[in-house]
C-alpha cells in the first residue's frame, strides 16, 4: 500500500503536494518495522511494568533516526552546490539500488551492539546505528533530493519556493521523523494494551526482507524519475 | 530458506512457551566409549504416547568421526531471537549445534526436512575451533540473541583459562572468544545469562587434565575442582563479580536462571563437599547492586558398607549424592535435581527460591541403590543425570551416564545406558512413566534435546505480564 502511494506520488508529475505525501509515508513505514525501534521501547515497557517507559523510550529511537537521515539531508544539501539537480538524483539512485544489492544478501544481519538495559543514550545511538546501517536515510534520499531541488528551474514546488533547500530538507526529515514516532507510539501501545505480545509470534512477518525489496523499489523509481 | 513469519517454537515470554503442543520426539547425544572404535551417535528417541514406537530408538546418526565423547549440545536459534535490540524473528530452529568434549570438533545436524533423520551439513574440525576461538573442549550450548554462545572448558593449548567463544548463527563459522576482560577467572563450565538484565553467569568444573581421564580423588580431597562463580557484563563481556562459595564445595557445575526476564536469581549445584560428601543447590540472587549467594538446599550421603561401594568410594564408607545436573521449569516453578550417585531425581518447589520443599522423588539406579524400572528390569546400573523437562513442565526426561571415565569410576562393574521419562504433576510430585524405557546396552546416552525447545534451550527477552 505504502509502496503504492508511494510509486503513484512519484511517478505522477511532480506538484508540491507528492514529496511531502511520500515524506509521511516513508516515515510511517520506517515506524512499523519493529528492527527500527517500537519492539525495542515495547519491550522496555514490559519489563518496567510502565507504559510511560515506551513513551519516554520512544524519542531517543526518533531522534537517533532523525540524525541519521539529517546526515543524509546534509550530503544532499551539499551535492547540490558540486552537481546539477540531475546528475544527483542519477546519483542517488545508483547508490540505493546498490545498497539495495548489498541489503538483499545481508538483509537478516543486524548491528551487534548494547543489550537489554538501556539507556536514553543508549537509545539514541542504537537507533543511529540501526537508520544507518539498514539505510533508512538512503531510503528517503530520492525524495529528500526532490525537496531540496528548489534551485532547478523544471521543478515547481511551493514548499520550495519559499524556502532554502537546507531549511526543506530539515522540514522534509522532521515530518519523517514525527510520522514514524506516531507510527511507533500507535503500534507500540496497541500491542502493549490490546494485543499482548501473541502478535509477535503470529504477525511479525519478514520486515528485513521488505525491506531491502523496499530499497530496490525505491531506487528503481527514483532512478527512472531521474531518466526521463 | 526464507521464512515469512517467525518459526513457530519462538516464544517471546516462558509463560507463551508453556503453551506449546507436545514434544513428539527428542535428540538424545550417547557415547560408544570403549566400544571397539565405535562412532558417537545421535539418536532420535520417539516420545509420542500414541506413536506405536513410543520409547524407542527409530533413527541413529553416526557421527564421520571416533572418540568425540559428545556430551552436551544446543540449538543454532531459539526465542531469544525475538529479543528487541537484535531481532532475527525469521531465522530457523532447525540446526543442532553439536560439540565434541574429547575432540574439540563441533558438528551441525540439519533436522530439516525430515527431523526423524537429522543430516550432518557442517563439520568445524578442533585446528579450526581452537584456532579461531583460543579455546578446547566445548560444552554447553546457547543461542544468543546475536550468535551462538558456546563454553568451552580448556585453552586452545590444554590447561590455560577456559571460556566462551562465539559462532555466527548464519554460517556457523567461528567469530572467536567472547571475553575482552576475564579477570583472574580460569576455570570454566556452564554458562547462562539474565538477558534482560545484560548479565552472563558462568561456572567452574576443573581443568581438562582434572577429568579428562577420570576423577582426580587426590586433587579432590586437595580441594582443587571448581568452586566459584562468576558474574559477567554481558555487553562489555567483562567480568564483574566473583563469589568462591567455600573451597570444600567442589564442581560447581549447572547453572540454571529464572526463565521470567523480571526475576533476577538463579540455581547453581555443587557436585560434592569434601567435609561431609553433602550435595547442595545454591541460590544467586542480586541485592544492593551486588550478587550474592547462598545454600538453599543440602542433600546428604546416604552411609553404605565397603563391601558395596567402587573403589573410589570405599576409605568413605557412604555414597555421594553426586548432584550432576539441575534443570528448572519455565514457570520457574519446580527444580529438578539429579542424584547420580545415590540414584534420586528430587523435585523441588522453588515457588519462594529462597525456601525450596522437597515435594517429589523417583528413585532408579544408583551406585549401590541399583533401584530397577518397571519396564526396564531390576537393578539398573548408572543414576538419574542429564534431565529435560517438557515446555508445559509435566514431563521430565533423563539419561544415566555422566562421563566415559567417570562412569567407570563410580560405576566400574559397567554402566549400561538408558533413557526414561516421569510424569509431573501440576501442583508437585512425580512418579516414573511405566511405559516408557529405552535401553541402551553399552551405549551411553547422555543429554537429551526436546522438539521445539525445552526448559533449558532457550531464552526469553519479554516478560509473561499482561498476557
Amino acid at each position: 500500500m505504502l509502496l503504492l502511494i508511494l510509486s503513484v506520488t512519484l511517478l505522477t508529475p511532480p506538484d508540491w503536494v507528492g514529496p511531502w505525501v511520500v515524506v509521511v509515508a516513508l516515515g510511517v513505514y520506517h515506524g512499523l518495522n519493529p528492527g527500527m525501534g517500537w519492539l525495542f521501547a515495547l519491550s522496555l515497557g514490559l519489563q518496567q511494568r510502565s507504559e510511560k517507559a515506551i513513551w519516554l523510550s520512544l524519542f531517543p529511537i526518533a531522534l537517533g533516526h532523525a540524525v541519521s537521515l539529517a546526515l543524509v539531508a546534509f550530503m544532499v544539501v551539499v551535492g547540490l552546490y558540486f552537481v546539477s539537480l540531475n546528475l544527483l538524483e542519477l546519483f542517488t539512485a545508483a547508490i540505493l539500488l546498490a545498497f539495495a544489492v548489498y541489503r538483499l544478501f545481508n538483509y537478516y544481519r543486524h548491528p551487534r551492539w548494547v543489550g537489554m538495559k538501556v539507556g536514553m543514550r543508549d537509545l539514541f545511538l542504537w537507533s543511529f546505528l540501526m537508520a544507518s546501517a539498514h539505510g533508512a536515510g538512503l531510503m528517503v534520499a530520492p525524495v529528500l533530493v526532490n525537496v531540496a531541488g528548489v534551485h532547478s528551474p523544471n521543478h515547481h514546488s511551493m514548499v520550495n519556493l519559499y524556502l532554502p533547500a537546507g531549511v526543506s530538507v530539515l522540514l522534509a526529515v522532521g515530518i519523517h521523523t514525527v510520522s514514524m514516532l506516531v507510527a511507533m507510539g500507535m503500534v507500540a501501545w496497541v500491542v502493549y494494551r490490546k494485543l499482548g505480545l501473541v502478535v509477535l509470534r503470529q504477525r511479525w512477518i519478514n520486515f528485513d526482507l521488505i525491506w531491502a525489496i523496499a530499497l530496490f523499489v525505491v531506487g528503481g523509481i527514483a532512478l527512472v524519475a531521474a531518466v526521463i | 530458506m526464507v521464512l515469512w513469519k517467525p518459526d513457530p517454537s519462538f516464544y517471546p515470554s516462558p509463560k507463551m512457551a508453556m503453551k506449546a503442543p507436545p514434544e513428539r520426539f527428542g535428540y538424545v547425544v550417547a557415547l560408544n566409549y570403549g566400544k571397539g572404535n565405535r562412532p558417537d551417535v545421535v539418536c532420535v528417541v520417539d516420545l509420542d504416547p500414541q506413536s506405536p514406537t513410543y520409547s524407542q530408538v527409530i533413527n541413529t546418526l553416526e557421527l564421520p568421526y571416533v572418540g568425540d565423547e559428545l556430551h552436551h549440545f544446543g540449538w543454532n536459534a531459539c526465542s531469544s531471537a525475538l529479543c528487541p535490540y537484535a531481532p532475527h524473528p525469521h531465522l530457523e530452529r532447525r540446526y543442532l549445534i553439536v560439540p565434541g568434549i574429547r575432540s574439540s570438533r563441533i558438528y551441525v545436524i540439519d533436522t530439516k526436512p525430515d527431523p526423524i533423520r537429522p543430516r550432518i551439513v557442517k563439520v568445524i574440525e578442533p585446528q579450526e575451533v581452537m584456532s579461531k576461538s583460543g579455546y578446547s573442549r566445548p560444552h554447553t550450548v546457547h543461542c544468543g540473541p546475536d550468535a551462538i554462545y558456546i563454553s568451552a572448558l580448556g585453552s586452545a593449548d590444554g590447561d590455560g583459562p577456559g571460556g566462551i567463544f562465539l559462532l555466527d548463527h548464519f554460517s556457523f563459522e567461528v567469530i572467536g572468544p567472547w571475553e575482552i576482560y576475564r579477570g583472574s577467572q580460569e576455570l570454566a563450565y556452564d554458562f547462562w545469562w539474565h538477558l534482560a538484565e545484560d548479565v552472563m553467569v558462568t561456572s567452574e568444573w576443573a581443568k581438562p587434565s582434572q577429568f579428562e581421564n577420570g576423577l582426580v580423588p587426590q586433587d579432590l580431597l586437595a580441594n582443587k575442582y571448581g568452586h566459584q562463580i562468576h558474574f559477567w557484563d554481558l555487553r562489555k563481556r567483562r567480568i564483574i563479580q566473583t563469589i568462591d562459595i567455600g573451597a570444600e564445595n567442589q564442581m560447581l557445575l549447572e547453572l540454571r536462571p529464572a526463565h521470567e526476564p523480571t526475576r533476577v536469581y538463579g540455581f547453581a549445584g555443587v557436585v560434592v563437599s569434601t567435609k561431609d560428601l553433602s550435595s547442595s543447590i545454591w541460590l544467586w540472587y542480586r541485592e544492593n547492586n551486588k550478587w550474592q549467594i547462598k545454600k538453599v538446599i543440602t542433600i546428604p550421603p546416604v552411609p553404605a558398607s565397603e563391601s558395596d561401594l567402587p573403589p573410589i568410594l570405599k576409605p568413605f564408607g557412604a555414597v555421594p549424592p553426586l548432584v550432576t545436573d539441575i534443570n528448572l521449569s519455565l514457570d520457574d516453578r519446580f527444580l529438578y535435581v539429579s542424584c547420580w550417585g545415590t540414584g534420586q531425581l528430587h523435585q523441588y518447589d522453588v515457588s519462594n527460591p529462597f525456601e525450596p520443599k522437597l515435594v517429589g522423588k523417583v528413585e532408579i539406579g544408583g551406585i549401590v541403590s541399583r533401584k530397577g524400572h518397571p519396564k526396564g528390569g531390576e537393578s539398573l546400573s548408572g543414576g538419574p543425570q542429564m534431565v529435560e523437562i517438557s515446555r508445559d513442565g509435566r514431563r521430565v526426561y533423563f539419561t544415566n551416564s555422566l562421563y566415559s571415565t567417570w562412569d567407570d569410576q563410580f560405576y566400574p562393574d559397567g554402566l549400561e545406558g538408558w533413557m526414561v521419562k516421569a510424569i509431573a504433576e501440576p501442583g508437585g510430585g512425580l512418579k516414573l512413566d511405566p511405559d516408557f524405557f529405552v535401553y541402551f546396552g553399552q551405549t551411553r546416552p547422555h543429554q537429551v534435546r526436546l522438539e521445539g525447545g525445552d526448559a533449558s534451550a532457550d531464552s526469553f527477552c519479554y516478560p509473561s505480564y499482561p498476557s
